[in-house]
Formats: C-alpha cells, structure tokens, sequence
C-alpha cells in the first residue's frame, strides 16, 4: 500500500486511481445484475479513496459521490444492490455504536441490541395502532411524518435508557460487566415480550404490524431508495459525531479508561459519568437505526432482537479493528455480506449443480445450514492470524506549527 | 499553615493497621520525602492521600479544606497528582495524548461544544497540544511526542508519568518510587530533575522512595514510617542521626556511609 502510495507523486494521479477505481466499480456494479464480488469491487473502491493521499475534502466528495449519487441510480434498477447497501448501513451504523463502547471505552457489552430493540419499538408502538390500546385522547397510528420526530427521540429514549441500564452495570468491570449486560440485553427482549398483558402494549410475541412507513408533507417514502437515504443519512450523521468525539477531550478520557482505570482517575476522570456517556451516546446510534428498521420492516417481533443478534454486531466490531472507525464500517461491510450473501449465494450454486444433476448433495448438507459454523471459523481465524482487526485503530499523530514547535518551553532557560 | 496537613491518619485492613497514627505536614514549595522498609506503609499512606483508600480516623486537608470522603478523580481535580510505583501510562495512547489527558481536568469542552466544534475548543484543543509539547520539552521527550507510550524507553516513561502529572499544574506531586529500577547514573539526574521541577514550577511535591542518596539529597524534611508507625520527622540530618530510625531501617553505620554518598 505505501509503496503504491508512494507512486502517487502528483495530486491529478490520486484524483485519476479514485475515478478509475469508482467508474470501473459503478460500471461492474451496473453490468452485473446480482454479484457479490460486484458490490465488493464497488465498496473496496471507496475504501481505496479512503486511503489515497488526498485532502479530506477530495475523500468526502469522493465518498458522497459513491454512495449519494451512483449506488442509488445502479440501485434505481437493481433492487438487489440496494437492499444490501441498505442492510449494510443499518449495521454500520449499530457497529459504530458499539464501536464507541467496546471500541473506545473499553467496555464489553453483550446487550446491545436491546437499545436497537427500544428504538424499533417505541416507534413500533406508536406509528401502528398498537398505541391505542393504552392512550385514548389521541388516534393511531400516527402519520408518517411522525417518523422524523420518533429519531432524535428514540435517539434521547435509548441514550436514556443506556444510562439506565448503565448505572448499576459500569459499576462492574470486564466479565462481570459483559454477564450483566447480556442479562440486561435478554430482560429487555422478554419485556417486550410478555407486555401484551393486562395492557397490551408490544403484542407479545406475535408482534407489532402494520408499521407507518416514513412521510414527507404528505408524500408516503415507502421504496427501498428512501429508506437507502435515510440509513445513509444516519449513517453520515453518526460517523460525524463519531470522529468529532474521538479526538476530543472525551474521546481521550475514553481511551484512558480502557487502558488503565485506576491512572485514569488519578488524571481526574470520573469513572462512572465517562463511562455513562460511552455507552448512552452508543446507545442512542442504535435506538435511531431501530425507528428506520421498524419502518422498513413494517414489521417487528422479539425475534428480531435476540442475543444473537448482539453478537453479530460485536463480532463486526472485532473482526474490523476495535476502536477504529473505518474498521467498523469495513467490519459491519464484511459481516453481513458474510451471513446472508455469501453463503447462501454459494447455496443457491450448488442447487443449482443438484438440479442439472451434475452433483447430488443431501439438501441437509447445503451450506447455508452451516452459516454460523462458517462464520464461527472465519472468527476463529481472524483472531489467530490478524487479532489487531482488518483495519487496526491507528493513534492520530499530532503535530504543531513549526514555529511554535520552535519556540522553547517555558522553564527550560532557568 | 502547611499546604498538605494529615493528622492521625489511621488505615486498617481487617485485622492488620497498616497506617497507624500517622502525622504529615507539607510546606509550599518544598520536597518531603517518605521513607520506610519494605512494607511499612508508605504506598497505603499515598492511596489514602489520593482517595483509592478512606482512613478510618484521622484529618486531611489540602489548603485547609479536608479532603476525606472525596473521590480519587475529586482529589487529583483538587490539585493532587501522582506517579505510580509500577508505571501506569495509557500504554496505547502517544506521549502527547497521555499529556493530553493529563490535563483533563483543565480542559472545559463538553459534549455539545465538541459536537459544534465552537471556536472556544479549537482554540482550547490548540492551546492544550501547544502546552503538551512544551511540557515533552521541558522533561526531555522532544521527537518523541508521537511514539506510543508502551514503545517508549524504561526512563523516558517514567519521565512521561510525571509530565502527565504537571499537565494539569498541580499544587501537589507525589512521586512514588520514580527511581525505581533506575541505574545509579539515572537516579542521579532523576534527582536533578526532581529538584528542576520544584525549582522551575514552585511545586510541593512528596516523594517516596527506597533510594536514600535520592532521599536524603533533595528532601527538606522526612517521615519515617515502620510498621506502619511515624517513627521520626524532620530534616534529613535530624532523621539520620535519628537512633530510632537507624535501628529500624537504615541500620548501623548507615549515616557515616551516607555522608559520603552525599
């Protein structure tokens, strides 16, 4: 990589391999209908243009141009392509959440879907009509312009209810902490579960539907590009907040509680508000994603948010790099292409084989039967031969102006 | 008034009183040193000034306010900073960051304002990684600013744990064994550099350490602790030709060899 970074000498050849790279990818993505390799070749581009020496500017332009301009007119046509960019963002979003407190804080969280889970219910509950078994002054479901109030408010609802379950948990440090939050993730998922009675407020385990789908002045968003934008927009927003904060005073308080709590305190870091915000603001991430997956599912259930599905997120976060940004994206990227593209792709070749007779595998042994195996072993892998993450969390390198760097330290001439 | 006053401060584990009784008193701008064998209390007396313990009895004031029932994390925002007998630095931060944590408490930044990136915390964050360099400056990390601290040589890291301590300028240093480790030639100008910082930044700084030359060379007065017990106090020459003190830790002919060594 450096050596082909290297090669870059003048600014118009960095500008040139971004174009290349993304027009070659668009083109790919465009001509073959259902590839995975395509959408891959498409998402390693933008990947290059993250790591060519331009200026954050030409990047950002770059990457805006990507996913704002050319994934939604290949998507305009291939639904395909659109509904996994779609599903990637959602998980980008929730591994950048996560990312925030295992990555930056240093604190295992195993229950972090049940802040996925409060946001998809709290405008679950409101945006179908299951709210009027409960509230009686006002009708439902309410319309779908409701949905641009329900995302900061789930936002604040999980953040608050982050801080919640925080509070007797961070008191408890590594194991201890993860077992607690596990407990915390499974009640949260058995509360929605068994609130249907007396008053029937989530219906159980037979689920809330239908959902309103999202409205602008009266102009129902109910096709995948919409809801293509609105990930993307959270998505957008939370890699905004993300990068602000981790170079910040807070973001420097989180990396010193995960490297050594007991100095981090002899700095002057309260312990518990630090880590309180670590997981409220990660908290918040998911519960917005959960207002947008209740409304694209238009349907949601407990099942949705089991402890496996916790894990998945976490795994994204480990298998990208912890504690570092373009790690988690990459991370939530590889993750989901992994559980439902690839393997079922692979599925669906080898029944084809079955049905042209050329080989006869027992349907039992078909290989999107084995998807958690095949992704426990990729796992288990990943953590013998690269355990730093696909993308390692790189410390930023600081540097002053020269003529300040110059000028002497204060006591230094007595 | 002294600006650290501890009085009858008496920690007990269980059964075992591992402080007992124990008076302290540190003037502005001077170096106390505290003494004692191995196991004597010394490191439980600094957790009891820094918060990670609560004395069962006993007074503790920092400029005449009492520090009792506060914080770890309250105390240092008090102005008490400290080093580690073990070095704890943020191992996978930069010298810089490790600085820039330092002065935490200094920094005002919320997360509203660090979200709008107002121009009070640019100006804030320049003002700090300025400060960070200066202070890797003065303690001699120059070029190093980058380096994570765990790469960082054996000295270089104690010295980066005191300018993590100075970061937030504090009223009060204490130093735990900082020449732990240290060959004779470093111990030498980790005293000069002790000295250099009280010198330079008016500090009060309370120092443990095993060394005596390190001890009795730069300290104006030391607390001998044994079992626990305050055993004598007062300026090093006192404390050497103390009976006492020689019986139970320095042993005889210590103050003879000691002269020479000073």
């Amino acid at each position: 990589m450096d050596k082909f970074k290297s090669m870059l000498t003048k600014p118009w050849m960095s500008y040139l391999v971004a174009l290349l790279a993304m027009g070659g990818a668009a083109l790919t993505v465009s001509v073959v209908p259902r590839s995975l390799f395509a959408f891959l070749f498409f998402i390693g581009s933008v990947l290059l243009v993250y790591y060519l020496p331009l200026s954050t500017k030409a990047k950002l332009f770059f990457v805006l141009i990507g996913t704002l301009v050319l994934m939604p007119i290949i998507g305009s046509f291939n639904l395909y392509y659109m509904n996994v960019a779609t599903q990637v963002g959602i998980y980008v979003a929730l591994a950048l959440g996560l990312n925030i407190v295992v990555g930056f804080a240093g604190l295992l969280d195993l229950g972090y879907v049940a802040f996925y889970a409060t946001g998809a219910y709290i405008y679950a509950i409101f945006a179908s009509d299951q709210a009027g078994n409960f509230i009686h002054f006002a009708k439902f479901p309410l319309a779908g312009e409701w949905f641009w109030v329900f995302l900061p408010l789930s936002l604040l609802a999980a953040g608050i209810t982050g801080i919640l379950l925080g509070l007797p948990a961070l008191r408890l440090r590594g194991d201890y902490l993860a077992i607690v939050t596990l407990g915390f993730g499974e009640i949260i998922r058995i509360i929605f579960n068994n609130l249907d009675k007396p008053v029937n407020i989530t219906n159980g385990p037979k689920g809330i539907t239908p959902i309103q789908p999202p409205a602008l002045f009266g102009f129902t968003l109910n096709k995948p590009i919409y809801y293509y934008f609105i990930v993307m927009g959270i998505v957008f927003f939370v890699i905004f907040v993300t990068r602000r904060l981790e170079h910040s005073r807070i973001g420097r308080a989180w990396a010193a509680i995960r490297e050594d709590e007991v100095a981090a305190r002899a700095m002057g870091i309260p312990l518990l508000r630090t880590k309180l915000m670590a997981f409220a603001i990660g908290a918040s991430f998911a519960g917005m994603m959960g207002v947008v997956f209740a409304a694209k599912q238009t349907f949601i259930d407990p099942s949705s948010f089991t402890f496996m599905e916790s894990i998945g997120v976490l795994a994204m976060v480990i298998l990208g790099g912890m504690g570092s940004i373009p790690g988690a994206i990459v991370g939530a990227t590889a993750v989901v292409m992994l559980q439902s593209q690839v393997l079922k792709s692979f599925s669906e070749f080898l029944a084809q084989l079955r049905d042209s007779g050329i080989l006869n595998i027992p349907t039992q042994l078909e290989p999107a039967k084995f998807e958690r195996l095949v992704f426990g072993l990729i796992l288990v892998v990943m953590m013998i031969f690269r355990p730093q993450g696909l993308i390692p969390a790189k410390r930023r390198e600081m540097e002053l102006l020269e003529e300040k760097a110059d000028r002497p330290a204060k006591g230094e001439e007595s | 008034m002294a600006l650290l006053e501890a009085k009858g401060i008496t920690k007990r584990f269980g059964g075992l009183v591992a402080v007992c009784k124990v008076d302290f008193a540190l003037e502005k701008g001077q170096i106390a040193g505290l003494i004692g064998p191995n196991g004597a209390g010394k490191t439980t007396f600094f957790n009891v000034i820094t918060g990670i313990y609560q004395p069962e009895e006993g007074s503790l004031n920092l400029d005449g306010k009492s520090l009792l029932g506060l914080k770890p994390e309250q105390i240092a925002s008090r102005g008490i900073k400290r080093t580690f007998q073990n070095i704890r630095l943020f191992a996978n931060l930069t010298a810089v960051e490790n600085v820039l944590v330092g002065m935490h408490t200094n920094l005002k930044e919320n997360l509203i304002s660090i979200l709008l990136k107002t121009p009070k915390v640019r100006h804030e964050e320049e003002a700090a990684l300025q400060r960070a360099f200066e202070l890797l400056t003065y303690v001699g990390l120059k070029g190093k600013e980058n380096e994570l601290a765990k790469n960082l040589p054996y000295g270089a890291q104690r010295k980066l744990e005191i300018a993590r301590a100075l970061a937030s300028h504090p009223k009060v240093l204490l130093l735990d064994e900082p020449a732990a480790g240290m060959n004779p030639k470093e111990t030498v100008g980790m005293k000069d550099f002790i000295r250099r910082i009280r010198d330079d930044l008016g500090l009060s700084i309370l120092l443990i350490e095993h060394d005596i030359h390190l001890v009795m060379g730069i300290s104006d007065t030391v607390t001998v602790l044994d079992y626990g017990v305050n055993i004598a106090s007062g300026s090093p020459d006192q404390v050497r030709k103390d009976p006492k003190v020689i019986e139970a830790y320095l042993g005889p002919g210590a103050a003879e060899h000691d002269e020479r060594g000073a």
